[in-house]
C-alpha cells in the first residue's frame, strides 16, 4: 500500500506542476487581447513564455502516462467517460499548441489575427475544461460495478462541476497577469496589473464557494483546511500585486494554484474516482492500481529521473529570466507599420 | 459502422498521420545537430547558415508531430478503454517513461534551441540540439517497446481472475529481440526521412541556381546540406534494408501469421520464392498469377534458400487449435501489398541516395533539370514507405491487439457510443487536413526564402547577459524588483 500511496502522490504533484506551470501561460494566451492590446503587446505575451510552455505541457503527458502506467483502471474510466470533453480538450491543445509556433511564420496580418483567436479561445476553454473535469472527480460519477462510466456527456456539466470550471478559469486568468506583471515593462506591465487587480476579488470569491461546496460534497477538514489556504494565498497575491512585488506575487498566484489542485486529491483520497452510484463501486487507490512490481519500477525511475527533469527545466527558466518589453519585439514581416505610443517607453 | 471499427479507423488515421512528421524529425534534428556540431568547430558561417535554415522547417514539422503525438496517448484511454485496462500494467510503464525521460528533455531544450541563440554559447546550444536529437530518439524507443510488445507479448503473465496481463520483467519488454530490429528499422528509416528532406528541399532550392545570382548564392550554401543528405539517405537506406531483414526473421518466427500474409503463402512451402507480383482472387484467398524469385523468401525468413516457410492455411490451422475457432487470418491482399510498397520505397532511396552521390561527386553538380525534380520527388518515398511499414505492422497483427493474449475486438471502449467515435473521427480528420495544408505551405514558404545571409546569421548569435527580475533600477532586489529601466534595447535574437 506504500507504492500506492506514493503513486498518488506523485501523480497529485504532476497535476499540480502541470496547473501551476501552464496555468499561467493559459492566463496569458487567455488575456492576449485584453493585456496585448496592439501586435507588438500580443508579442510581447506570447514571448513571455514562448521558451517555456511546451515543456509546462509535458507535466500533463507526464501526468497521463502515470496515471496509465500506475492506475490503469482510473486511466480508461475516466479518459473514456470523459469522452467528449476530452475531444475538445484535445482539439483545444493540438490548436494552440501549432498557434504558437505558426503565427509569426506568416506574413499577413490575417494569418496572425487567426492564430491569435486560436491561441484566445483555446486558453479560455482549457482551464474550464479541466475545472470541469476535476469537479467531476470530487463530485464522483456515475460508475457501475465494473468501473465503466454510464453517465452522459451532459452528466459532467452539474453546477459545482462548472463552478469550478469557472473558478480553475478566473484562477489561471490571475496567475497568468501576475506572470505577466512581472515578466513585462512599461504600459504592457501596467495593463497586466491593473486587469489583475480588478479580476482577483472574483477568483478570490469564485474559489473560496467551490472549496466550502467541495467540502460539503466530500472530503476531511484537512481538505477543507487546505482549499482555504489556496483562497488566503490568492488573497495575499493580491495584495503584493497592489504594491507591485510581482515576483512574491507571483509566487503566492503560483502556492494558490498548488493548493487548490491539493485539495481535490486529499478530498477523493484514498479513491481516485468517486462512483456516484454506490461507493463500493468507486475507484481506489487500491482496485485501480499496477501491480507492485510495476509501481517498483515506476518509483525507481521518477526517483532518478524527476529531480533531473526539474533541474533543467528550472535551468531554462532561469536563462529566459529577463523581463521582456515592446523593444525587444523585432517587427512582424509584413506588418502594417504603426505602431502608436505604446512603443515608447514611460 | 460500429464503434470498434470507426475506433479503428481513427486509430489508423491518427496513428499514420502522425508518424508522416515524427521520422521527419528524428532525421532532421540528427543532421541539423551535426550541421551546428560543423559550425561550432570550424567557425565557417556557411554552417551556421545552413543550421538556421533547416531549423526553420524543421521546427515547422516538429509542431505538429508534438500535438499529434498528445492525441495518441490520451487516445487509448478514450477508444480503446478495454484494451488499457487489460495491459495497463505493462504498456503503461514505457509511455510515462517516454514522457519522463524523453518528452522533457524534448520540449525543454527544443525552447532553448529556438530562443536561446543569443543568450547560450554556441557549444552550449549545440549541446540543445544533440540533446534534442537524444530525446527524439529515446521516445521513439519506448513507444516501439510498447509497440513490439503488442507484437510479441514478453516478460508477462496473465492474471485472469483480474483479467490483465501483468508485468515480471521490464527488461524482457525493452529489449527483445523483436523491439530490438524494429527500433533499429524505425531509427534507419527516421534517418532517410530527413535526409529526403534535406535533399528534396535543397534540390528544390538549387534547381534554377544559373537564374539569378541569388541562386547561386543559395546552392553554395545548400551544397553541403545536399552532399549530408545524400550520405546519411545512402547509410539510412542500407540500414534499414539490413535491420528489415533481421526484423523479418524474428518475426516469422514470433508472428508467422504476418508474415505468410506479407508474401501471401497460402501453405508451407521449403524453399519459397518471392513474389515480386502476384495477383490474386477477389476474396484474397488464392492466387492467380505471379512473378516470382525462387528461394529468396525462404532466404529472407530462414537465412537458407531451402529453408520451411509456414503458410497461412498451416498457421490458421494451427491457431484454432491453441486458441479455438475463429478467423486468424488478417487481411491478406492489405498486408502483401503494404509490404511490397514499403520495401519498394526503401529500395528506391537506396537507388536514389547512390545515384545522387554520383551525379553531385567532385564538386559537379547535374544540368538537367528532371534530376532535381526526381529528387524533390524523393521526399514521397520515406512517406509511403513508414505509412505502408505501419499499415502493414498494426493489420498484419490482427485479429490481435495483443498477439495471442487480447482480441482487438474486446480492447474498445464498452460505453463509447459509435457517434461518439464518429464525431472525433471527423473532428480530427478534418483538424488534420487543415493543419497538413498549413504546414506544406509553410515548409514551401521558408523553403522559397532560402538560407539567410551571413551578416543576418552571425547577429543572432551576438550573445547579450541576461537581466534578471530583480536588477531594476528602483533599488529593490531579488524578487522584489518591480521594474526594469532595461539599458539594452536590442530586438531580441528570435521572438514568436
Amino acid at each position: 500500500m506504500f507504492l500506492n500511496n506514493l503513486w498518488f502522490v506523485l501523480i497529485a504533484l504532476l497535476w499540480i506542476g502541470y496547473f501551476v506551470l501552464e496555468g499561467f501561460d493559459f492566463g496569458v494566451g487567455a488575456l492576449l487581447r485584453i493585456v496585448g492590446r496592439k501586435e507588438k503587446g500580443r508579442r510581447v505575451l506570447i514571448n513571455t513564455i514562448g521558451p517555456v510552455w511546451d515543456g509546462n505541457e509535458v507535466w500533463l503527458l507526464t501526468a497521463g502516462g502515470a496515471t496509465f502506467a500506475a492506475f490503469p483502471e482510473w486511466y480508461a474510466s475516466m479518459f473514456s467517460g470523459f469522452y467528449l470533453a476530452l475531444l475538445v480538450i484535445l482539439v483545444c491543445l493540438i490548436g494552440r499548441g501549432v498557434a504558437f509556433e505558426y503565427r509569426g511564420k506568416g506574413s499577413t496580418d490575417t494569418w496572425r489575427a487567426r492564430w491569435d483567436w486560436t491561441i484566445l479561445i483555446s486558453s479560455w476553454a482549457l482551464p474550464v475544461l479541466w475545472g470541469v473535469a476535476f469537479g467531476n472527480v470530487v463530485r464522483g460519477v456515475p460508475l457501475d460495478a465494473d468501473h465503466e462510466y454510464v453517465g452522459t456527456f451532459l452528466d459532467l456539466l452539474n453546477p459545482f462541476a462548472l463552478l469550478m470550471g469557472v473558478t480553475v478559469l478566473l484562477l489561471v486568468l490571475t496567475h497568468g497577469g501576475v506572470y505577466l506583471s512581472l515578466k513585462t515593462t512599461a504600459q504592457v506591465r501596467d495593463r497586466a496589473q491593473a486587469f489583475t487587480l480588478r479580476l482577483a476579488p472574483f477568483a478570490i470569491a469564485a474559489m473560496a464557494v467551490a472549496v466550502v461546496w467541495q467540502y460539503l460534497i466530500r472530503g476531511p477538514v484537512l481538505s477543507l483546511a487546505v482549499g482555504l489556504a489556496a483562497v488566503v494565498a490568492l488573497a495575499v497575491a493580491w495584495a503584493l500585486t497592489r504594491v507591485s512585488r510581482d515576483g512574491w506575487a507571483f509566487v503566492l498566484s503560483a502556492l494558490s494554484t498548488g493548493l487548490l489542485v491539493t485539495s481535490w486529491f486529499l478530498a477523493i483520497y484514498p479513491n481516485v474516482l468517486p462512483s456516484t452510484l454506490d461507493p463500493a463501486w468507486s475507484l481506489t487507490i487500491e482496485n485501480a492500481a499496477s501491480t507492485p512490481y510495476t509501481l517498483t519500477l515506476m518509483s525507481w525511475v521518477a526517483i532518478a529521473f524527476v529531480p533531473l527533469v526539474v533541474g533543467y527545466q528550472a535551468w531554462s527558466y532561469w536563462v529566459f529570466r529577463k523581463r521582456i518589453s515592446v523593444r525587444h519585439i523585432p517587427d512582424s514581416p509584413g506588418a502594417t507599420a504603426q505602431e502608436s505610443p505604446q512603443t515608447s517607453s514611460r | 459502422m460500429d464503434a470498434l471499427t470507426l475506433a479503428r479507423w481513427q486509430f489508423g488515421i491518427t496513428t499514420v498521420y502522425h508518424f508522416l512528421f515524427v521520422p521527419i524529425s528524428i532525421g532532421m534534428a540528427f543532421l541539423i545537430a551535426l550541421l551546428e556540431t560543423a559550425w561550432v568547430r570550424t567557425r565557417n558561417p556557411i554552417y551556421l547558415r545552413q543550421v538556421k535554415f533547416w531549423g526553420k522547417l524543421f521546427l515547422i514539422n516538429f509542431a505538429i508531430g508534438v500535438v499529434t503525438g498528445i492525441l495518441q496517448e490520451f487516445q487509448f484511454g478514450m477508444n480503446w478503454s478495454s484494451y488499457s485496462r487489460f495491459v495497463g500494467d505493462v504498456f503503461g510503464a514505457p509511455l510515462a517513461m517516454e514522457a519522463l525521460l524523453a518528452f522533457f528533455l524534448e520540449s525543454t531544450f527544443l525552447g532553448l534551441w529556438i530562443f536561446g541563440w543569443d543568450k547560450l554559447s554556441p557549444k552550449l546550444h549545440c549541446a540543445c540540439m544533440w540533446l534534442l536529437s537524444i530525446g527524439t530518439m529515446l521516445s521513439a524507443f519506448f513507444i516501439m517497446a510498447a509497440n513490439s510488445f503488442m507484437q510479441n507479448p514478453v516478460g508477462v503473465t496473465v492474471n485472469v481472475e483480474r483479467g490483465r496481463a501483468e508485468m515480471v520483467d521490464i527488461w524482457a519488454v525493452l529489449t527483445q529481440p523483436l523491439q530490438l530490429w524494429a527500433y533499429a528499422h524505425v531509427i534507419a528509416g527516421a534517418l532517410i526521412s530527413g535526409s529526403a528532406i534535406f535533399v528534396g528541399i535543397a534540390a528544390w532550392a538549387m534547381k534554377n541556381r544559373d537564374r539569378s545570382e541569388r541562386h547561386a548564392e543559395t546552392a553554395r550554401v545548400l551544397r553541403p546540406s545536399l552532399r549530408l543528405g545524400l550520405v546519411a539517405m545512402l547509410i539510412g537506406s542500407v540500414l534499414t534494408i539490413v535491420s528489415g531483414d533481421l526484423l523479418a526473421k524474428v518475426m516469422t518466427d514470433v508472428q508467422p501469421m504476418k508474415m505468410a500474409a506479407a508474401e501471401a503463402l497460402w501453405d508451407t512451402t521449403d524453399g519459397a520464392s518471392f513474389s515480386v507480383i502476384t495477383i490474386g482472387t477477389l476474396d484474397g484467398r488464392s492466387e492467380v498469377w505471379s512473378i516470382r524469385v525462387p528461394g529468396v523468401l525462404s532466404f529472407m525468413a530462414t537465412e537458407s534458400f531451402s529453408g520451411t516457410v509456414e503458410g497461412i492455411n498451416d498457421v490458421q490451422a494451427r491457431y484454432e487449435q491453441q486458441y479455438g475457432p475463429g478467423d486468424y487470418r488478417p487481411i491478406v491482399p492489405v498486408t502483401y501489398w503494404m509490404f511490397r510498397l514499403m520495401m519498394g520505397a526503401g529500395f528506391a532511396m537506396l537507388a536514389l541516395s547512390i545515384v545522387g552521390l554520383w551525379l553531385t561527386r567532385k564538386g559537379r553538380l547535374p544540368q538537367q533539370k528532371w534530376v532535381w525534380w526526381l529528387a524533390v520527388g524523393g521526399i514521397a518515398g520515406p512517406i509511403v514507405g513508414h505509412s505502408a511499414g505501419w499499415i502493414f505492422t498494426e493489420m498484419g497483427r490482427q485479429p490481435w491487439s495483443v498477439l495471442g493474449l487480447y482480441k482487438t475486438a474486446d480492447s474498445v471502449s464498452p460505453t463509447v457510443s459509435a457517434g461518439s467515435v464518429l464525431t472525433s473521427l471527423i473532428v480530427f480528420t478534418a483538424l488534420y487536413g487543415v493543419l497538413a495544408v498549413v504546414e506544406v505551405g509553410l515548409m514551401l514558404k521558408y523553403a522559397k526564402a532560402g538560407p539567410p545571409s551571413e551578416e543576418e546569421a552571425l547577429a543572432s548569435i551576438e550573445r547579450r547577459p541576461p537581466r534578471s527580475w530583480g536588477d531594476g533600477s528602483d533599488g529593490t532586489s531579488g524578487l522584489d524588483g518591480s521594474d526594469d529601466d532595461d539599458a539594452d534595447e536590442r530586438p531580441m535574437a528570435f521572438a514568436y
